[in-house]
């Protein structure tokens, strides 16, 4: 079985309001040195059969519909090698 | 990029500028030189464009608009008009309210949840800087077909948006509608109201004046968000695939950010810090300097690179622009400027003096030092484009007004009657809305008296007097789609019998008038004829426009949107308990309709549900009558004489009924009227009626207060059993109604 990972993470000019709490609780927390947060989501897909062309092609076509708002987030597909080589 | 400053433009005269790209027009730019004498800098570009678009400057509607003002009724309830950032009404015992209602209906389509949550986040805000404290929301909502897979990607995001950001909040959401139709379809309707107390002598109002005192912005830093929405997303017709032409810079909302806003500005109310406030809404700082300084003595200079940034790499001409939530300005006196930022940091809410009004008259704007705006704020603000734009009656209206819905074939038999009963109660547009309004918290504060599915949202506002204040929406596109001037009637008169039927006295009200294109002659004409209607009949009702909203281009291709005039009216109520809500309680009471039923079908949803028909001309309007039925409701409720009322609307007599008896888990007998056909009793959707339910003991003296004031009241039948029954036609169990009633909109998009 291949793992999948596809990263979910706000455009850059988009507000994230709990990147912003987080942000505002380190310092609070004695963790200094932190200028900003952003904080996003990551799915594992892990994948039935080979990870080929077609298969990322799909995976792709799920993360821009379903697993991103792409009207408000960007987001990255990627396979996760060390799961692969264990496999 | 080298700084366009001022000195910078009047030397480069002939330097290119994108003004088609914001979306000013030749002659708009041609203008502009005019009033600066040179080229305006980029800056200053951004600042007209966005304010003199649709959206800010109101340049087609504003001629129209005007009707509102000069024929408004005297009022002595109003305490402030129209032109601030919403009206504010004298409710009595010292207190006043305030109320808007707005549209967000572009951003909703593209990124449903954001798009509505910061529509009533936006709305809020507006109801903030009165000085009042928020204490409701509701919102009118309009979808494509409610079986189009759009409407499943946008409808669920919008509500969510809504409860999600009202929630977070801890404001009720008390009302709305919601309607489904597929003119809507890529073009939903997303409005929503706010309503605030004050006591009289918080009253706030949105102008800078008195030269050295701070103009401080406080709330969010700023950001990206929505840069150039104002005049590109809001303004910007759909192209005919559905997909924006321009990709906005969607605005985020924090509701958290939001009620720490709120909380830290009725602090500073309290405190009496500030002179003159705004909220940062569409055109974000462009809109807010210019207009303080507009509607003060006219001078204000800000260090524009002093604004807190989200993103250090925002250009000014973007900073002007942007329309990051959660913000608001204020013109604070230089002593006082010290314990308003104490407060503000308390609340952890950052604050920055980023200028100060001045003696002259001129907006002046600097970059690190550098002028990079100079302009008179009015010729920014309120002394933008007015257009005379043509409107036409269509050619189409007349073949509309002529195809006649008598001549659709209605139920042959009982039978039939009867399956179309259900199949009404169970249409969408019909149904029951509590998989909508059951996502939203409605009682919160613990000061709800009334909320959906009641004819209007109610809300205590002193809880030892028990004073309370009632809202309703209304509107019908099919209705104004056939005659706009009576449709936009039709809508107040909605309003103004549901907040009576729950037994407050309608004082004032508010609009949002959604329309498609005002380039289109046709839809022009369409604006111009409600608007007239609207302000006709306020004048009659004696219930003054107290402000509001245009959308314009609400359109896909060269198809526009039923228009759309959705009126808000509120009322205040003495005494809360005394209020009157729409359920059949008591097995006994007699149930009487109100008002003149007459054969009237046109634009009806027996029309629509069973025919898929729009044609014919609208109910008539009888606004004495309309007066004269919430006087009665209004007299009825105070002095116990009903003990439940629900006006008659869309789906006529028997929808009502439905309505009735399912909220009360009771049901009917009912006698048709020898007058009438039974098929028009039930379905006709004539105005200017209701439907109560009378004690026993009560008949005689409410039958005889009807007949002295001359109101036609029929006695219809009583509240029986678990049966809606319609003697010599058909019953139909309580059970069967509520499962035609209540299933479908799970069904559809649950």
């Amino acid at each position: 079985m291949a793992r999948v990972v596809v990263d979910v993470m706000l455009k850059p000019e988009i507000l994230d309001p709990q990147g912003q709490a987080v942000q505002r609780a380190l310092p609070r927390l004695g963790f200094e040195g932190i200028a900003d947060v952003r904080q996003g989501k990551r799915f594992e897909l892990e994948v039935e059969g080979p990870v080929d062309e077609a298969a990322l092609a799909r995976i792709h076509e799920m993360a821009g519909t379903f697993l991103a708002n792409t009207v408000i987030e960007d987001f990255t597909v990627r396979v996760d090698e060390a799961v692969r080589a264990e496999s | 990029m080298s700084l366009d400053t001022v000195k910078h433009a009047a030397d480069t005269p002939d330097a290119d500028q994108p003004w088609a790209e914001l979306g000013l027009k030749e002659d708009e730019y041609a203008r502009i030189r005019e009033i600066l004498g040179r080229r305006p800098t980029g800056a200053e570009l951004a600042m007209y464009s966005v304010m003199w678009s649709e959206h800010c400057s109101y340049k087609s509607s504003k001629v129209h608009l005007k009707q509102f003002g000069e024929k408004a009724p005297e009022n002595d309830a109003l305490l402030v008009g129209i032109g601030e950032n919403a009206g504010v009404v004298d409710v009595g015992q010292g207190y006043a309210v305030t109320f808007k209602v707005e549209s967000h209906n572009h951003p909703s389509y593209i990124e449903p949840y954001q798009g509505a949550a910061t529509g009533v986040g936006g709305i809020v805000r507006d109801i903030l800087a009165m000085g009042a404290r928020p204490v409701a929301v509701m919102d009118p909502l309009r979808f494509g077909a409610a079986d189009h897979p759009d409407t499943k990607r946008v409808l669920p995001g919008v509500v969510a948006g809504i409860g999600g950001y009202g929630n977070c909040l801890g404001l009720p959401n008390i009302g709305g509608e919601v309607v489904f139709d597929p003119c809507y379809q890529g073009n939903p309707l997303v409005n929503a109201l706010c309503v605030g107390v004050m006591k009289h002598e918080d009253i706030h109002l949105a102008k800078a004046s008195g030269a050295g005192n701070k103009v401080i912005l406080y709330g969010a830093r700023t950001g990206g968000d929505g840069i150039g929405g104002v005049s590109v997303l809001a303004s910007e017709t759909f192209d005919a695939a559905g997909k924006p032409a321009k990709r906005p810079a969607v605005q985020v909302g924090d509701p958290f950010q939001e009620k720490l806003l709120i909380e830290c500005t009725l602090e500073i109310f309290r405190e009496k810090l500030v002179a003159g406030i705004q909220d940062l809404g569409g055109a974000g700082l462009s809109c807010a300097t210019s207009e303080l300084a507009s509607a003060g003595s006219g001078g204000m200079r800000v260090e524009l690179d002093t604004v807190p940034l989200r993103d250090s790499s925002l250009s000014p001409e973007e900073i002007l622009m942007s329309e990051s939530q959660e913000r608001m300005c204020a013109i604070v006196e230089p002593d006082k400027v010290g314990r308003f930022l104490e407060i503000c940091e308390k609340w952890d809410v950052i604050a920055t003096v980023i200028g100060e009004v001045t003696d002259g008259s001129r907006l002046e704007i600097f970059w690190h030092g550098e002028q990079i705006v100079d302009v008179p704020p009015r010729s920014v603000a309120h002394e933008g484009p007015t257009y005379h734009r043509p409107y036409a009656r269509p050619e189409w209206q007349d073949a509309l007004q002529a195809d006649d819905p008598a001549k659709l074939p209605r139920p042959a038999d009982a039978a039939e009657l009867r399956a179309q009963v259900l199949r009404l109660a169970g249409s969408p547009n019909q149904a029951s809305k509590a998989w909508i309004t059951d996502q939203y918290d409605r009682f919160v504060q613990g000061n709800t008296v009334l909320a959906q599915p009641e004819d209007s949202g109610m809300v205590r506002i002193d809880e030892e007097t028990n004073l309370g204040v009632a809202v309703a929406t209304d509107g019908n596109g099919r209705y104004a789609k056939l005659d706009p001037y009576t449709g936009a009637q039709l809508a107040l008169a909605e309003a103004y019998r549901n907040v009576a039927a729950t037994g407050a006295k309608p004082l004032a009200v508010s609009d949002c008038l959604n329309f498609g294109s005002p380039e289109d002659p046709a839809v022009m004409w369409q604006f111009a004829e409600a608007t007239r209607g609207l302000a006709d009949a306020c004048q009659v009702l004696g219930t003054p426009v107290t402000g509001g909203n245009v959308s314009l281009y609400n359109q896909t291709g060269d198809t526009a949107i039923h228009p759309t005039p959705v009126v808000a009216v509120l009322g205040v109520i003495d005494d809360v308990t005394r209020r009157t809500p729409m359920a059949f309680a008591e097995e006994g009471q007699l149930l009487y309709l109100l008002g003149d039923t007459r054969e009237e079908l046109g634009g009806s949803a027996w029309s629509q549900v069973v025919h898929d028909h729009l044609g014919g001309l609208p109910p008539r309007v009888d606004l004495e009558r309309e007066r004269l039925l919430a006087e009665i409701l209004i007299s009825a409720s105070r002095d116990g004489m009903i003990d439940a009322a629900h006006d008659l609307s869309d789906g006529g007599l028997v929808q009502a009924l439905v309505e009735s008896c399912l909220r009360g888990g009771k049901g009917a007998r009912l006698v048709v009227p020898d007058a009438l056909d039974p098929f028009v009793f039930l379905f006709s959707e004539s105005a200017g009626r209701a439907v109560v339910a009378v004690p026993r003991s009560e008949e005689l003296r409410f039958t005889d207060m009807c007949g002295a004031r001359g109101l036609p009241a029929t006695r219809i039948g009583v509240v029986d059993g678990d049966e809606l029954v319609v003697q010599g036609q058909f019953g139909i169990p309580l059970d069967e109604l509520r499962t035609a009633h209540e299933t479908t909109l799970p069904g559809l998009v649950g």
